[in-house]
């Protein structure tokens, strides 16, 4: 693959040029990007070097007529394999029954995230759709013209006659031909030096509301299989035991019982704890509880998070360490202020808890080469690292990108946990044996990586007029990227994905300062689901709420009054307020509450209504929720993940959270991290707002506004906001 | 040896007695659909029916299952279990898909003990299966859009 690459790698795409080059593979035809690669170029590199991924394309076209769409973005039930070949397809105008999708890997310059300058292969940030936008239309439109152009050339006849549909190349004349029929021979076309793409009000797969998902059906009947549920000649099963703290290490083990139950095959330490490997998992869970480790724990983080709290709290009042925002002059706007609200936030660790706990399976073949399976949502990294211990250069090590039980950011994880501890394994059982991580519920929960604990630090004033003229919001918690691969994104003390939400807040204030403390804890932690959003927005949209309540002001005018020059923001609200029936009255005991973010480049709005009762408090009846994401690609995916998002979100901030004791994490288990179950979830609906814009992501937006916008209502019904998260626990006491 | 039916076949099983069925399912007998996600009976996504009643198998033991009709995701079948799936991909329910085996599952119980569901009865039914993607919404629409269906 070096050598390949050497080659070409003078080529770059950038999202304003992007040509498409085409070539001949055993399979077919293949589309990528411009590198035509003849046939005895592929044959001289695998032969040569071990090439990872010989089918470095985007679109291939088989002569058994299928349609395989390797994707750059990673696919963990947001739908982005979907709304990646809906792109292909539109401009492809295939048959979906033709269709395949499988994750590409192991090329940065075909594969890079645009969104983040193509610099690595990975997924987050909702980018999937904004990155692949261009290239993946390219792609299709690309493998249409050659087709075409292969059955000009059979037929004899002008390629302006041949019609295409649905997966059929035809011709007045009575010819026609399916895909595969033509592949060979247009993959010995001359690739068009640019080709055009279809006009807006030509989509017939863009936009469509009618179009479902290609992959619900394996999903409905057990056929879909994930990273748990590989089978392989000779696969085993390891479970792990983690140190009990953060930052402890092996001192010593014990094996000896384990090893001597029948169908324990091995005990292996790795650089991240004990493998405990069977024939089968209940054998490595029996066989884990026989190991014995002695720990030293003289690294490990021993504070609780009460302690944490204190300290956050008490840096809160502080001066931050650094600036991310100062407009105006915020001191003397307070000193002028008629009315000020101030207060602290505190928001807890959270866990993603994904259904299928962590895992990875790993093999190191005969000839040296690894394969690795698992959900690779950061493939760059992850070949990088599995090299790193098994002992090779990343272009030997192979990926085999499974489809995820979840990731909500879990997957994309700098360190490459699971993937180390695999090949570790595989390492130490030696060649040919390939072995299967399964980290079990108990291992996800206590294992780390969590959104990070925060405390905001928030004083807003409105002058007598009843306009906000200042806004302080102090944050204080750990960063993500620090100490990371990514470290290098933060720049003067400021870790974007901190304080993003809060920097970027809409609203015409003239005095606004975000400032941020960073701090120093040993509790490993990562992006969750928005990000710095998940609690940004929280803070700002309840305080902003608040103010509107002390000048007297309806919640969605005062917002839109400081709206005016962001017409985005100001239409997802209006649409939610119109569409919710704002103007109306609510029957007694019922609530409204309204928040607005937004979160990578999409705008959400939501209005929940909620009843208060006797039982728990209250209960969140009906969200109405309005997003705009630029051009709708899959309406109804946006509005499944706007209702996942709501759910997701309205769990965290009810009743989601992760504490420790002496640096020992106190939830193990769903009995006590209890992400939200069905009879707490809303009625939703969800608006999509036209646009013509480029498309931005869904993922993870429909997740910030949610936790504030129930808060209002909440503040509505009680006249009191919540600050400390998660609500359930802390409003006791709290009454109508 | 413990001697059960399992999708309609009779099946032995010479493993040992403690041995949850969830794992003598999916790693003996290697039909994966039935899921592990908590081992605790917290998520529901290890729902299979045994005779006829939504179980979680993570925590049903090998040893307790002599002479049982166990069925799982591969094996459930009828009018009932046909209409849930259709309804299930027509409704685009599945965002990651991991948990719904257990929740079809869950649904196909519901639907066989009580045709005509009410909002309350899916959710004391379903409550148990948890959805981290938080389908629940698209869940609750096509248990009743199924019995919709099946009273036709």
């Amino acid at each position: 693959m070096s050598q390949f690459l050497s080659k070409h790698n003078s080529v770059r795409p950038t999202r304003r040029r992007f040509l498409v080059g085409a070539g001949v593979t055993t399979a077919g035809l293949a589309v990528g990007y411009r590198l035509v690669l003849a046939a005895s170029d592929i044959a001289q590199t695998t032969t040569a070097k071990v090439q990872a991924n010989p089918f470095q394309t985007y679109v291939e076209i088989t002569k058994e007529n299928r349609i395989i769409i390797y994707s750059s973005q990673f696919e963990m039930g947001q739908g982005s394999y979907f709304g990646i070949a809906t792109l292909v397809m539109e401009e492809l105008d295939g048959d979906w029954a033709q269709v395949d999708v499988v994750g590409g890997y192991g090329n940065t310059a075909l594969y890079g995230n645009l969104a983040w300058g193509g610099a690595a292969q990975a997924t987050g940030g909702s980018t999937s759709m904004s990155s692949s936008w261009e290239r993946y239309r390219k792609a299709g439109a690309a493998a249409r013209a050659l087709l075409v152009a292969a059955a000009a050339q059979r037929w004899d006849v002008p390629a302006g006659e041949i019609k295409v549909a649905s997966g059929v190349v035809s011709h007045a004349s009575g010819m026609q031909a399916r895909y595969g029929d033509l592949a060979e021979a247009a993959a010995g076309m001359p690739v068009p030096d640019d080709v055009p793409l279809k006009p807006r009000d030509k989509w017939a797969q863009i936009g469509s509301d009618s179009l479902k998902r290609y992959d619900s059906a394996g999903k409905t009947n057990g056929a879909q299989t994930y990273t748990i549920d590989l089978m392989m000649e000779g696969l085993q099963t390891a479970v792990m035991i983690h140190p009990p703290k953060f930052g402890a290490e092996i001192e010593s083990f014990d094996a000896t019982k384990a090893k001597a139950l029948d169908g324990i095959v091995d005990v292996v330490q790795t650089p991240r704890g004990i493998a405990v490997v069977g024939r089968d998992t209940w054998t490595a869970l029996k066989g884990r509880d026989l190991v014995e480790v002695t720990w030293n724990e003289e690294k490990a983080e021993g504070r609780g998070t009460a302690e944490i709290m204190a300290e956050y709290n008490k840096a809160a009042d502080d001066l931050g360490a650094a600036t991310a925002r100062d407009d105006g002059n915020t001191p003397a706007a307070f000193a002028s202020a008629e009315k000020i609200i101030e207060g602290h936030y505190e928001f807890p660790y959270l866990v993603h808890a994904s259904i299928e706990p962590l895992n990875a399976a790993a093999r190191i073949n005969e000839d040296g080469t690894i394969d690795v399976w698992g959900g690779h949502q950061m493939p760059d990294l992850y070949q990088a690292a599995a090299a790193q211990v098994g002992g090779t250069t990343p272009d030997k090590v192979r990926l085999h990108v499974m489809k995820t039980g979840g990731s909500f950011g879990r997957r994309a994880v700098l360190d490459a946990d699971v993937i180390i501890e695999a090949v570790s394994t595989a390492r130490a059982l030696g060649r040919g044996k390939p072995v299967k991580v399964q980290w079990t519920r108990e291992n996800d929960m206590r294992g780390g990586r969590y959104r990070p604990a925060y405390v905001h630090a928030v004083k807003a004033g409105l002058d007598k007029k009843g306009n906000v003229v200042a806004l302080h919001d102090h944050i204080v918690g750990q960063s993500v990227l620090g100490g990371s691969t990514s470290a290098a994104m933060i720049k003067n003390g400021i870790d974007p994905t901190s304080v993003e939400g809060a920097t970027n807040l809409p609203y015409a204030i003239p005095n606004l300062k975000v400032e941020l403390t960073t701090t120093d804890v040993n509790i490993p932690v990562l992006w969750w689901r928005s990000v710095g959003s998940t609690h940004t927005a929280y803070a700002v949209e309840t305080l902003i709420d608040e103010l509107a309540a002390a000048a007297n002001r309806d919640p969605v005018d005062f917002r839109l009054s400081m709206l005016g020059h962001h017409p985005r923001h100001a239409a997802v609200l209006k649409v939610a307020a119109e569409k919710a029936g704002w103007d109306k009255p609510l029957p007694e005991g019922r609530f409204r509450g309204v928040a607005l973010h937004e979160s990578l480049s999409t705008y959400v709005a939501d209005v929940v209504e909620i009843t208060l009762n006797d039982e728990n408090g209250f209960k969140v009846d009906r969200v109405v929720c309005a997003v705009d994401c630029g051009t709708a690609i899959n309406p109804d995916q946006i509005r499944a993940q706007m209702e996942g998002g709501i759910g997701f979100g309205l769990g965290a901030i009810l009743q989601e959270e992760l504490t420790l004791k002496g640096g020992v994490v106190g939830q193990e288990n769903y009995d006590t991290y209890t992400p939200l179950r069905i009879e707490q979830m809303p009625r939703v609906e969800v608006h999509i707002v036209p646009s013509e814009e480029p498309p931005t992501g869904v993922g993870e937006p429909g997740v910030p506004p949610i936790g504030p916008a129930v808060a209002n209502a909440l503040r509505a019904a009680t006249g009191k906001t919540i600050r400390k998260l998660p609500i359930i626990k802390n409003m006791s006491g709290m009454t109508p | 040896m413990v001697a059960f039916t399992l999708n309609g076949e009779v099946r032995t099983l010479d493993v040992d007695p403690e041995m949850p069925l969830l794992w003598a399912v999916r790693d003996v007998i290697g039909l994966t659909g039935t899921k592990f996600g908590c081992g605790l009976a917290q998520c529901g996504a290890c729902t299979v029916h045994v005779n006829g009643m939504p179980t979680r198998s993570c925590q049903t033991a090998v040893g307790d299952i002599e002479g049982a009709s166990i069925t799982t995701i591969e094996g459930v079948s009828g009018k009932i279990s046909e209409t849930v799936q259709a309804v299930w991909a027509e409704f685009d329910v599945p965002q990651c898909g991991y948990c719904q085996s257990g929740q079809i599952m869950s649904a196909v119980a519901l639907l066989t003990e009580t045709p005509k569901p009410s909002d309350d009865d899916i959710d004391s039914a379903m409550s148990g299966n948890l959805c981290r993607c938080a389908t629940y919404h698209r869940i609750r629409a096509a248990i009743h859009e199924t019995a919709n269906r099946l009273e036709t």
